[in-house]
């Protein structure tokens, strides 16, 4: 076996097949890029490319579909697990997911999110949580923490102006409809591992018909909380952590 | 087969016609006064014999974007409301026409502004014809104006949506929608397999198969010289359906004075006045816009030459007179009557306002 | 032959099956028929109305100007729709719920005592039956045959053992409707 790192013989790792070259606008550090990542693979090791029909967001994951080679519906804004419902019953042996950020999820799309958990759609909600809405750069968001700076809240965010932070998760997981609700982050190897688990369980639970499944995953998003993607990281975990803690909310 | 009749109300039709034409999908929220609709297609149950599905959604918002969901997979789905709900549905409209979808929406229309009332109106004339949703769109608008033609235009307006990749409305209003009349329905087709809808509809998210790229249905496009293609793309696809799907009803204009333009319920009361003017020696004609959206301009324009006068009637404030304005383009006189807030009007007071405002 | 026909009184008392029984046995008879309600809160106790027309020809306008008959019920009706009978038409209505009745000299007034006979019979429920029986006893516009046939029509399957007592209910109102007044 030589060094040469060329060689196919060596190769270790490689990008899902799934995943196309095409160049991807998230920033670098961006949470996006690994759970894209890790949705690519498990469709593939599922063998449901021909079965898969994603529903994307609006907001940074708004070109989810430029990335990741399976048919998508581009919802408008927070209406996805409504468009997602329609897909699903019109094709019950399809593999149907939401892609979805704070502010699409939590904030616009609160209806849409809590009826379709309700009827028990059968469908996975991937759901990206960084607390800050940073498509239209970096304004608050329903999961934004208390004192959190962002461009509508310049001297944090003022619960008395403001409300709380939502834990919409910890609302879905009350509802009998929803069979998985658990909250992942993707900061670490072993954290990324953990996230793939579960979004395998949530793909799993809806091609089984066993109701909706949501992933929550913490995730960091350096350019608007205008840290370093490390720096980015260690305030995740700091502060985040604290407010949405990792684990199963509802496993069943 | 001999043609069976019914009498059933123009909310009850609809469903009976979705389910007949194979439709896959509907999805609803309640509101009079067209809840029958929904209503009737869960009595019906067609899950359990076309496997239609039936869904009652949380809000008009959500009702619009699962027929967003349903038709991006080539699926014939439609929805149903009335005034304020398609005020809800407005921006999902918009999205349909600006990802190239087609679908089957449904208003049967009540009064306004507002909360406003449910009896029945025609003020949602300018919402759906001039774009009730942002950026530039026209929407196929069938208007029917019997129990009949509610019937008809289900089949009418999937075929056109698919046909041309966009939505069309059935803008009816709470009198069609309520009312009894004599039906017969088309023979029953299947609904289309997803193999038939893969041909059909290349362009439909159903699982990409390795023979095609991943498809994506998407309004959004970031570039602007793309974007601008793509409306005029739009505005191409919109110019043909002006140019051939153009329909109308012409009723003795031949030796008419006087033209009423008027669509809908208000062509049946108009149906009438047109014949009590005629008893009292004012030859009058009525032509009945079928497509309020594309507008039946050229045959108007034709009368403009000979006719005294055309007086719209609607109910409300004076809608499609302004297209029957410009159609004219100044050649004769046009006026409007119209009465607003859910009152009817009764033909006589068609006949009296024909004479006070033309002096005739 | 078209008649155009309002059936007004409050909600509950049958006003639109009554209509919708009418109409039903015009189609019955290849009649041309329409049938519009008034519908909304008002059906929930308040006043319901329904407008029939039926016809050897096409229906143009479902919205009259004036009724050939109007079947009033209660009072709130008899004083909305008494001006909108034509004259040398004809005014159906049971006294029990009309304490002033009609004052129109140049109209036909039928008076039957439906509620009266109703109870007699001990059926609540026939009231808009005997008010049908007496309305056609007038105005023959459809035969009882097929207003049998129309009623089988509009009453789901498991109600058609009531068809034998609303036969009856009808020929009782034919009976008893009275004519209180022919046009001056």
């Amino acid at each position: 076996m030589s060094n040469n790192i060329i060689d196919p013989a060596n190769m270790i790792y490689t990008k899902p097949e799934l995943m196309n070259d095409n160049q991807m606008h998230y920033c670098p550090g961006c949470s996006h890029g690994v759970v894209h990542k890790l949705i690519a693979e498990i469709i593939d090791e599922m063998g449901l490319r021909e079965k898969t029909i994603a529903v994307a967001p609006v907001g940074c994951a708004v070109f989810a579909y430029n990335y990741i080679d399976v048919d998508w519906v581009e919802a408008a804004h927070g209406r996805a697990p409504a468009v997602a419902t329609a897909v699903k019953r019109l094709n019950p042996d399809k593999l149907v997911f939401t892609y979805q950020g704070d502010g699409d999820l939590a904030a616009i799309g609160t209806a849409e999110t809590i009826h379709a958990a309700n009827r028990g759609e059968n469908i996975a909600t991937i759901f990206i949580n960084n607390g800050i809405y940073g498509m239209t750069g970096g304004q608050m968001a329903p999961t934004t923490l208390e004192h959190m700076k962002t461009a509508t809240c310049p001297n944090g965010r003022d619960i008395h102006l403001n409300g709380y932070p939502l834990k919409i998760t910890d609302l879905l997981a009350q509802l009998p409809g929803v069979c998985l609700v658990t909250r992942q982050s993707v900061h670490t190897a072993a954290a990324v591992k953990k996230t793939k688990k579960m979004i395998r369980k949530a793909f799993e639970n809806a091609m089984e018909g066993k109701g909706e499944s949501i992933v929550e995953v913490v995730s960091t998003c350096n350019s608007g909380w205008k840290l370093s993607p490390a720096a980015s990281n260690d305030w995740m975990v700091e502060n985040m952590f604290p407010a949405y803690p990792l684990g199963d909310l509802k496993n069943i | 087969m001999s043609e069976e009749i019914f009498l059933m109300k123009g909310n009850e039709a609809i469903a009976h016609a979705a389910i007949r034409y194979g439709a896959d999908g509907y999805f609803g929220y309640p509101i009079t006064p067209q809840s029958e609709v929904m209503e009737t297609l869960m009595d019906e149950a067609p899950w359990e014999t076309t496997g239609m599905v039936v869904l009652q959604a949380e809000s008009e918002t959500s009702s619009i974007n699962m027929v967003y969901g349903g038709a991006a997979c080539g699926k014939a789905v439609m929805t149903s409301s009335s005034s304020p709900g398609m005020s809800l549905m407005q921006e999902g409209v918009s999205y349909l026409v600006g990802a190239e979808l087609p679908c089957l929406l449904v208003n049967v229309m009540r009064g306004g502004p507002g909360l406003g009332t449910i009896q029945p109106s025609q003020a949602d004339y300018f919402q759906t014809v001039k774009g009730g949703g942002h950026g530039d769109y026209k929407l196929i608008t069938l208007a029917p104006s019997s129990v009949q033609e509610m019937v008809d235009f289900v089949s009418l307006g999937f075929d056109l949506a698919f046909k041309y990749r966009t939505p069309a409305i059935i803008l009816s209003d709470g009198v069609i929608g309520q009312m009894m009349e004599k039906v017969v329905f088309p023979p029953s087709r299947p609904r289309r397999t997803e193999e038939e809808i893969r041909k059909q509809c290349p362009w439909a998210t159903l699982g990409r198969t390795p023979d095609r790229k991943a498809n994506v249905i998407t309004s959004l496009e970031l570039d602007s010289s793309i974007m601008e293609e793509n409306n005029n793309r739009f505005q191409a696809k919109f110019k043909k359906i002006e140019e051939n799907e153009t329909l109308f009803e012409e009723v003795n204009c031949e030796d008419a004075d006087y033209i009423f333009v008027a669509f809908g319920s208000a062509a049946r009361i108009c149906q009438k006045a047109a014949e009590l003017a005629r008893k009292e020696g004012i030859k009058v004609g009525l032509i009945r816009p079928i497509t309020l959206w594309p507008f039946p301009s050229a045959v108007i324009a034709k009368y403009a030459e000979k006719v005294k006068g055309f007086l719209s009637v609607e109910m409300n404030a004076g809608q499609m007179v302004e297209d029957v304005r410009l159609a004219v383009n100044g050649k004769t006189k046009v006026d409007h009557y119209g009465r607003l807030g859910g009152i009817v009007p009764t033909p006589n007071e068609v006949v009296v306002a024909l004479k006070d405002k033309f002096g005739c | 032959m078209i008649k155009e026909l309002i059936i007004a009184g409050f909600g509950g008392q049958g006003v639109l099956s009554m209509g919708k029984i009418l109409a039903y046995s015009g189609l019955m008879e290849d009649k041309e028929v329409t049938w519009f309600p008034s519908y909304g809160p008002e059906q929930r106790g308040g006043t319901a109305n329904v407008t029939v027309i039926l016809s050897d020809d096409p229906i143009s306008s479902p919205i009259v100007n004036e009724f050939d008959i109007a079947i009033i019920l209660n009072q709130p009706s008899l004083e909305k729709f008494e001006s909108q009978v034509k004259s040398g038409g004809i005014i159906i209505y049971d006294p029990n719920g009309i304490h002033t009745p009609p004052t129109r000299k140049d109209v036909y007034v039928y008076s039957v005592k439906a509620v009266d006979a109703a109870t007699e019979m001990q059926n609540q429920k026939a009231v808009n039956m005997i008010v049908l029986g007496g309305v056609l006893k007038v105005s023959p516009m459809v035969k009882l045959e097929n207003v049998m046939k129309g009623l089988k029509k509009s009453l789901p399957e498991r109600h058609h053992k009531l068809l034998p007592m609303n036969e009856k209910a009808i020929v009782k109102g034919m009976e008893i409707i009275h004519e209180d007044q022919a046009p001056a």
